[in-house]
């Protein structure tokens, strides 16, 4: 255990990870036209604000950009803005901006407008902030992630994720020089940063649903597991819980206020729902089976978990305050990996059809199971906390990498960096 | 005596899987010695006490050889070969009651992360219980799953998988 925590100490300041490189596979079909202007800055303000914009947008796979170079003007007040050059261009709305310096920081305005409106006052601006600030460099491209989710959000409707993170699992080299990390990157790939790093496995990363601590799996030299929550923006590092046999699959309550984990030390894996503040345990299963990878609900009310005490792995649910637990999944041979979307709804699993598996969307009111990616296998899908897509783990040629899909199935991208990728965890809207 | 100490040499490396034999441990002559106080080789053989005779270095080379049990998908049965690598280990641990192995379950890739841990957990228990039916103490033996997370085979094909669904023993 002291082992375990030099370990992760080690790397609290270590550099230099190769950032996630993110591409778009497959966007929608007819994706708006915007153009992102980029934006009056400062000089010695470095961070290309409307490129970080752009970039975001374009990778939600429903906007597409205009590239710079195609641009006939380059407005920085809608006084400037001639409608008809960007009508020309085929677009239909248009970002222009101007950065200040505030203090240490900046402060950035910025105007949405529809290019077909300009005849028309009150419709044309679509959106207008100012004053929206940074105080340091280090938040910069957090504060274009920010405006990036208002654009978003006043065009379809729906809150933007571009300022979330994403936690994921890396494993690198071979045998006695293998490396496992947690690594915390922003939604674009960028800053990417080890939160731990062991010589032996780690695994299931999760956040807390207020964003401040993440749980995962960690195992020392002797092949003992154990769970731990850390807060990365302290350092701070506990070990929650490390009976005899499994500790796994952490999955914190909608309040925060509890974990459900797997724990074996009652002779086979049961799901059981641990008190964050006084560790008080209730057990929730108790069949002989395997009983696994606990979901909250987003009310707070139902867990779903993995059993195959029907034979094959398929998915449960029970009352967070158990009782009687229901079999929930029929189709394919294997389901397993439940996680709730972000408005109850539906759920995201693996289903293991004929010989793939593949991630799947379950919607609860009609039990209707819609395959979500090609296979042949994927595995654990996290939801964004927009609820428009799902991250997750698919096989790569050099190994394994992410990708995110859209809930219509039409958006896809893939996330990758050298080593294995997996197991991703989309983090909560963070503050 | 040349032979015998070859001969136990071979006894440390293989049952112990240290390497006692290379290094200082062969140097300074005193290579019995952490052998005996270490690892409880001093008992081996219990009736006759000596230290590398034929039949213990034999075994000692099957240890070394088969300590992997392996499984069919999704699997937790014992299968016949497994039966035979249980009853080389639970002969070795029973003739020497201070000695542990510790069982490390793995899978290979298919099936999600967790459901593997249990999985690896399950097998594991397996061959726990296949020891303690031939006789080896419960306290000589402890369970750990790494289901899928440490593969021997990186390959996607069944060959790796093969492979890599199995409960591998460990001398303590």
């Amino acid at each position: 255990m002291k082992k375990l925590i030099a370990l992760f100490l080690l790397v609290a300041g270590a550099p230099a990870f190769a950032d996630l490189d993110i591409t778009v596979t497959s966007g929608a079909t007819a994706p708006t036209p915007i153009a992102v202007v980029p934006f009056a800055q400062p000089a010695d303000v470095s961070v290309d604000l409307a490129q970080i914009i752009g970039a975001d947008l374009d990778r939600s796979g429903i906007f597409k950009t205009l590239p710079r170079t195609d641009m006939l003007e380059k407005p920085t007040d809608v006084a400037q803005v001639n409608f008809r050059n960007w009508q020309t261009l085929g677009q239909q709305d248009l970002v222009i901006g101007t950065v200040t310096r505030v203090g240490g920081g900046i402060a950035a305005s910025f105007r949405l407008l529809d290019v077909y409106h300009s005849d028309d006052p009150a419709h044309v601006l679509l959106l207008g902030k100012d004053g929206i600030s940074a105080s340091d460099p280090a938040r910069y491209r957090l504060l274009a992630h920010q405006i990036a989710d208002l654009i978003y959000e006043r065009l379809t409707g729906v809150r933007g994720y571009f300022s979330t993170q994403f936690a994921y699992v890396t494993a690198v080299g071979s045998k006695d020089s293998r490396r496992y990390q947690v690594i915390v990157a922003d939604a674009d790939g960028e800053g990417p940063h080890a939160i731990a790093t062991s010589r032996d496995p780690l695994m299931s990363p999760t956040w807390s649903p207020d964003g401040k601590r993440i749980a995962y799996v960690g195992y020392d030299r002797s092949g003992n597991s154990a769970i731990y929550v850390q807060t990365p923006a302290t350092g701070d590092l506990k070990k929650f819980v490390g009976e005899r046999g499994i500790n796994g699959s952490p999955s914190f309550s909608p309040d925060g206020r509890q974990l459900a984990v797997t724990l074996s030390f009652e002779h086979n894996p049961d799901i059981y729902v641990i008190d964050m503040a006084t560790s008080a345990r209730r057990r929730l299963t108790t069949d002989s089976s395997i009983d696994t990878e606990a979901s909250w609900s987003p009310d707070g009310r139902t867990i779903a978990f993995i059993s195959d005490r029907g034979g094959s792995p398929q998915i449960y649910t029970v009352s967070a305050s158990g009782g009687e637990q229901k079999r929930l999944t029929f189709q394919g041979k294997r389901n397993e990996k439940p996680v709730y979307s972000p408005d109850g709804k539906s759920m995201a699993l693996v289903n293991l059809d004929s010989s793939s598996y593949r991630i799947a969307l379950l919607d609860l009111a009609s039990g209707t199971l819609k395959t979500l990616s090609d296979g042949p296998l994927d595995e654990s899908p996290s939801f964004a906390p927009n609820g428009v897509a799902v991250i997750y783990t698919k096989q790569g040629r050099q190994g394994s990498e992410l990708a995110m899909v859209s809930l219509d199935g039409r958006i896809k991208q893939s996330l990758r960096q050298p080593g294995d990728v997996r197991e991703p965890a989309w983090s909560p809207y963070l503050q | 005596m040349i032979n015998n100490k070859i001969l136990a040499c071979v006894a440390i490396a293989a049952v112990a899987l240290l390497s006692a034999c290379s290094g200082k441990g062969a140097k300074d002559g005193a290579n019995t010695k952490p052998v005996s106080t270490d690892s409880g080789i001093n008992t081996y053989g219990a009736g006759n006490g000596s230290l590398g005779n034929g039949s213990d270095a034999a075994l000692s080379a099957q240890l070394a050889a088969q300590h992997s049990v392996f499984f069919d998908y999704d699997s937790s049965e014992m299968k016949p070969e497994g039966q035979a690598v249980v009853s080389i280990w639970a002969k070795y641990l029973t003739t020497h009651p201070t000695s542990k192995a510790r069982l490390e379950g793995n899978t290979d890739e298919r099936g999600t992360r967790e459901y593997n841990i249990a999985l690896g957990e399950r097998r594991a228990n397996t061959v726990a219980q296949a020891l303690q039916a031939q006789g080896v103490s419960a306290q000589q033996v402890s369970v750990v799953s790494y289901g899928e997370e440490r593969p021997v085979a990186l390959g996607h094909d069944e060959d790796s998988y093969a492979q890599n669904r199995r409960v591998d023993l460990v001398q303590q």
